[in-house]
């Protein structure tokens, strides 16, 4: 029996997933059986699905034909060293998310257990199969596939209107987005007919349709990301959803747009032009800066984690065009550089936003609540998740040790760079916008301390948060696998690029890996030990021994007494939880910094108040901008069109008969 | 790793907790002489931090282990800075570990955690300190990393040893760009170590706090770890200015003498830089909170002014 390819493995992991799933249909109702045993058996797979990426990375492509699909078109697969990076992000993460679901899943919620079954596992195969594909065909009804399950992942609970409006935005902008893909792919084509990725390589375009090319496929893979102007479904349909499906929406899904762009710039469309890393990172910049202020300004935790995923996919736009950049003036070497970035930081976020989306699961468990005003001193409670989320928090805050530093280190280290390059004004403009990436990593430590101080920290704001309780064990294991990938993603980040550096190889032609190797294990130097490092270890390790060193000495030469009384708060009376910040008080300081940014209503009390109250409602100005203009044409339109519309049927024959007339006169021979 | 250079770098962290307090006492005393008070003692900081550590620690009920954690590893992060930034040496075996950008991300992460307990008790005072403080966390730290960036684009290179050895060894060139950064280098420093006029160390009313109403529920050896590691907060930042300014003094290797030349340079530009922030700290008045965007975004301007100067003005040379 031959031995089995990585892509053979990774083709029964997808079948393996769609069978766990139908498997689900098999007993609809009985959650025992689905939620111990067949969410396990997913995470098993994903974990295989993982390793079995890892063991390939760094060899050479291979290829697979499944005779499904179209007559002349069969379904044409391939395995690379790009697509196994993500494979093995979407691997891993699964794993840890499918775990957390096996505790998560409670009787009489939304969907039958079975059908919820269904639809996960049959997102996750189609999340597969989208980085598997090499022919347009095959992409296409991949990411179809992938946009319909997650879509009724999203109703899961569709008795609520506004889960129900949530899903259909989120399906229109898909497919708004699927059709720029579609078109990108029929631009790549060239005419030729030929739409798998190996004829698309093929392929010269000239410098306009290449462009055009790349611009299409920038939208409609931003679609999906959540790039602006088109972010508005991801914090609508990322609250609604259940906790485990906004963690793999998040972690896994919007990487795969991140990888359709990688793929579509580096892969088919050969060389790129200066300028495509310039809209790249403008439109990117745009997108942290926006996704950073709105999640300050939330006062639902889901949404908060939402709007800071939009941040982090804008920084990876960043990262994006400046690898674009660089490659077009072929300094590849700094190419690699924020290609690691990039690569980095996905797998970071993956981590790290997983983490943070199943806490806030947990969290709505135990309190049924997700408003930020209504949560606080969780810590008390459920130390578990407190303690879990305290790590997701600091990654997603940029701050060492952990996962998030590494791929921020890696990005500003790149932006150092940018002086070089050979070009009379960019090399001006691009250190600048180093800046706002520093003021969008500020802002989002001040965006995590809101999350995690008002939900977990201070007095209980309800009564009823008393009887929360911490997760199960389940979901401590899916917690604590992605806490664990967090960390080991922040303290071992030399292990992990010479791991995706295969990527990076293959679509630059050159690699980090070399160069990180030569200085140990332990530092981080990209370019060399002169020039930059960064020694997680190490800084943990002083960190650690500062603070074990001092605890002991503290105790031996004073003493370690402590005792308890009430809080001091400068001797004020009145201490009750009313007198914390609120989720609104807190972001206080952003909304008016940052004012224009936000589309406020406000009310303020006056003293003749009978009952004072404040009120402040924040709203996105691209629906007033932009949205909400558009569907107002769009009814115009309609309106417009049903005066075609008569309803009689001596009006129709008349419309024939002009058609015909109009038509002999044209169509003449 | 020799012996000689992991030597040096202990003695650069015990000098530098034992320099911390000091230079706090300094600067207070030299605020009193300019106020017209008496000044308290240069050693005042050691005695109130011996006196904290005899003391029993006061814990309010609601406080979580987080905020019983959170001093310990603000102190962490800070010795871990004080170890980085050469004060005497450039030879320093944990430099490596942390460059100028993790720097800025070790600050940040003591940030977080002492904001985060500041929020744990759960009082009115501690959360708005805790707000306060990311508030300016946020708006400081863009100008603190385009300040670094331009004295990186300047040598190279982000280690803070490599920055120190391109300004002070080699051939002596004037960057007009340094100067920019100077100037915003030291706004930041103000803003972030607490000082007047974004904040008043000396201030006893609450609703104008920021740092003290963070720390107003930790007590004994607690709020003495935090005091202590505030100096050092004080120091490092110092260090920082002066080798990123300053550095000349500072030796390259370990030899015995260079040390020996380099401690009392140190303290002569420790004592210098102290009394020059007790004047410009009296001198100045504290601005209410949300003028302090205008005072740091006039930094930020600065940082980015040096940084655009160095890239239109100084890449030919």
């Amino acid at each position: 029996m031959p031995a089995l390819l990585p892509i053979d493995v990774l083709l029964i992991a997808a079948c393996a997933w769609l069978a766990i799933g139908l498997a689900g249909l098999a007993a609809p109702r009985n959650l025992h059986f689905i939620s111990k045993i067949l969410f396990p058996l997913g995470a098993a797979v994903g974990v295989l699905a993982g390793l079995t990426s890892l063991r390939f990375l760094g060899s050479g492509a291979e290829t697979a034909v499944l005779a499904i699909g179209l007559p002349d078109l069969p379904f044409h697969l391939r395995l690379d060293n790009l697509a196994a990076v993500f494979v093995l992000l979407l691997g891993f993460a699964a794993a840890g998310i499918s775990v957390f679901a096996a505790g998560y899943f409670r009787k009489g919620e939304g969907a039958a257990p079975g059908l919820m079954c269904l639809q996960y596992h049959f997102f996750l195969a189609s999340m597969l199969l989208v980085l598997l594909a090499d022919d347009a065909y095959a992409f296409m009804v991949a990411w179809e596939g992938m946009a319909l399950s997650s879509f009724f992942l999203v109703t899961t609970d569709h008795r609520h209107a506004e889960i129900r409006r949530a899903g259909y935005l989120y399906l229109l902008i898909a497919h708004i987005g699927a059709i720029a893909i579609l078109l990108s792919f029929g631009v790549m084509t060239a005419g030729s007919g030929d739409y798998s990725f190996a004829g698309m390589r093929a392929q010269a375009l000239s410098p306009f349709w290449a462009s055009a090319a790349f611009l299409l496929a920038l939208a409609g893979f931003g679609a999906k990301a959540g790039l602006l102007p088109v972010h508005v479904w991801l914090p609508e349909a990322h609250p609604a959803a259940p906790s485990p499906v906004s963690a793999m929406m998040s972690g896994v899904m919007l990487k795969t747009a991140i990888y359709g762009l990688l793929r579509v710039s580096f892969d088919l469309l050969g060389e790129p032009l200066w300028w495509w890393g310039v809209v790249a990172m403008s439109v990117g910049l745009a997108t942290a800066v926006f996704g950073v202020l709105y999640s300050t300004v939330q006062s639902d935790m889901k949404r908060l984690l939402a709007y800071s995923s939009i941040e982090n996919i804008g920084l990876l736009a960043v990262a994006l065009g400046l690898t674009l950049i660089f490659h077009a003036y072929r300094m590849e070497a700094l190419a690699a550089l924020s290609m690691t970035a990039l690569l980095y930081h996905c797998l970071a976020h993956a981590g790290f936003k997983s983490l943070l989306f199943l806490c806030t699961g947990s969290v709505l468990h135990a309190t049924k609540e997700r408003s930020l005003g209504k949560l606080g001193g969780l810590i008390h409670r459920m130390p578990w998740v407190a303690w879990l989320a305290l790590a997701g928090v600091i990654a997603s805050a940029g701050l060492p040790p952990l996962s998030g530093f590494v791929s921020e280190w890696l990005l500003l280290q790149s932006f150092l760079f940018s002086p070089g390059l050979p070009h009379p004004w960019l090399n001006m403009v691009v250190p600048v916008a180093a800046a706002v990436v520093a003021l969008v990593a500020a802002l989002a430590g001040f965006a995590m301390v809101k999350f995690y101080g008002i939900i977990f920290l201070g007095q209980m704001r309800e009564e009823a948060l008393k009887d929360a309780h911490d997760a199960g064990p389940w979901e401590r294991a899916g917690l604590l696998w992605l806490a664990g990938l967090t960390l080991a993603l922040g303290v071992l980040p030399t292990a992990v690029i010479s791991v995706i550096d295969a990527a990076t190889r293959q679509l630059l032609g050159t690699g980090l890996a070399d160069k990180v190797r030569e200085h140990g294990w332990w530092l981080l130097a990209p370019i060399s030990p002169d020039r930059a490092s960064y020694a997680p270890l190490v800084f943990l390790a002083v960190i650690a021994a500062a603070v074990l060193l001092g605890r002991q000495l503290v105790h031996r030469l004073y003493h370690g007494r402590l005792r308890r009384s009430p809080a001091w708060d400068c001797g004020y009376v009145f201490q009750g939880p009313r007198a914390q910040d609120t989720a609104e008080g807190f972001s206080q300081p952003i909304r008016r910094i940052f004012e224009p940014m936000f589309r406020m209503e406000r009310h303020f009390p006056t003293i003749r108040d009978e009952k004072p109250y404040y009120s402040v409602k924040v709203e996105d100005h691209f629906w007033h901008w932009l949205y909400l203009p558009l569907a107002r044409a769009a009814e115009w339109v309609s309106r417009l069109i049903i005066r075609l519309q008569g309803g009689r049927i001596a009006i129709y024959l008349l419309y024939s008969f002009l058609t015909l007339i109009i038509l002999l006169l044209v169509a003449r021979p | 790793m020799n012996i000689f250079g992991f030597l040096g770098q202990l003695f650069a962290i015990a000098l530098a907790l034992l320099l911390a307090p000091l230079l706090t006492g300094w600067v207070n005393q030299c605020r009193a002489w300019l106020q017209n008070r008496s000044a308290p003692p240069l050693l005042q900081p050691y005695y109130m931090l011996h006196k904290l550590f005899l003391k029993d620690v006061v814990l309010a009920h609601g406080a979580s282990p987080l905020f019983r954690f959170a001093p310990f590893v603000v102190f962490g992060c800070m010795v871990l800075a004080c170890a980085i930034i050469p004060t005497l040496s450039t030879d320093l075996p944990f430099a490596p570990a942390a460059d100028t950008i993790a720097l800025v991300g070790v600050f940040g992460l003591a940030r977080i955690f002492i904001s985060l307990a500041a929020m744990d008790v759960g009082t009115a005072f501690g959360t708005l300190g805790g707000r306060r403080e990311m508030l300016v966390g946020f708006l400081a730290e863009p100008a603190l990393l385009m300040v670094i960036f331009t004295t990186a684009m300047i040598s190279q290179s982000t280690s803070v040893a490599t920055i120190v050895e391109t300004l002070a060894h080699r051939d002596f060139i004037i960057y007009p760009s340094l100067a920019f950064a100077g100037i915003a280098f030291t706004f930041v420093s103000f803003a972030e170590n607490a000082r007047v006029p974004v904040d008043n160390p000396a201030t006893h009313l609450e609703l104008t706090m920021i740092h003290e109403a963070m720390i107003l529920e930790y007590s004994g050896r607690h709020l003495a770890l935090i005091e202590w590691a505030a100096s050092l907060k004080l120091y490092a930042y110092s260090c920082l200015g002066l080798a990123l300014f300053f550095p000349w003094g500072i030796a390259e290797g370990n030899s015995v003498a260079g040390l020996l030349l380099a401690i009392p340079v140190l303290v002569a530009k420790l004592a210098i830089g102290g009394a020059l922030l007790a004047v410009i700290e009296t001198i100045n008045a504290k601005v209410r909170i949300f003028r302090a965007p205008e005072f740091l975004g006039t930094a930020f301007l600065f940082a980015v002014l040096g940084l655009l100067v160095r890239l239109l003005l100084e890449t030919q040379s």
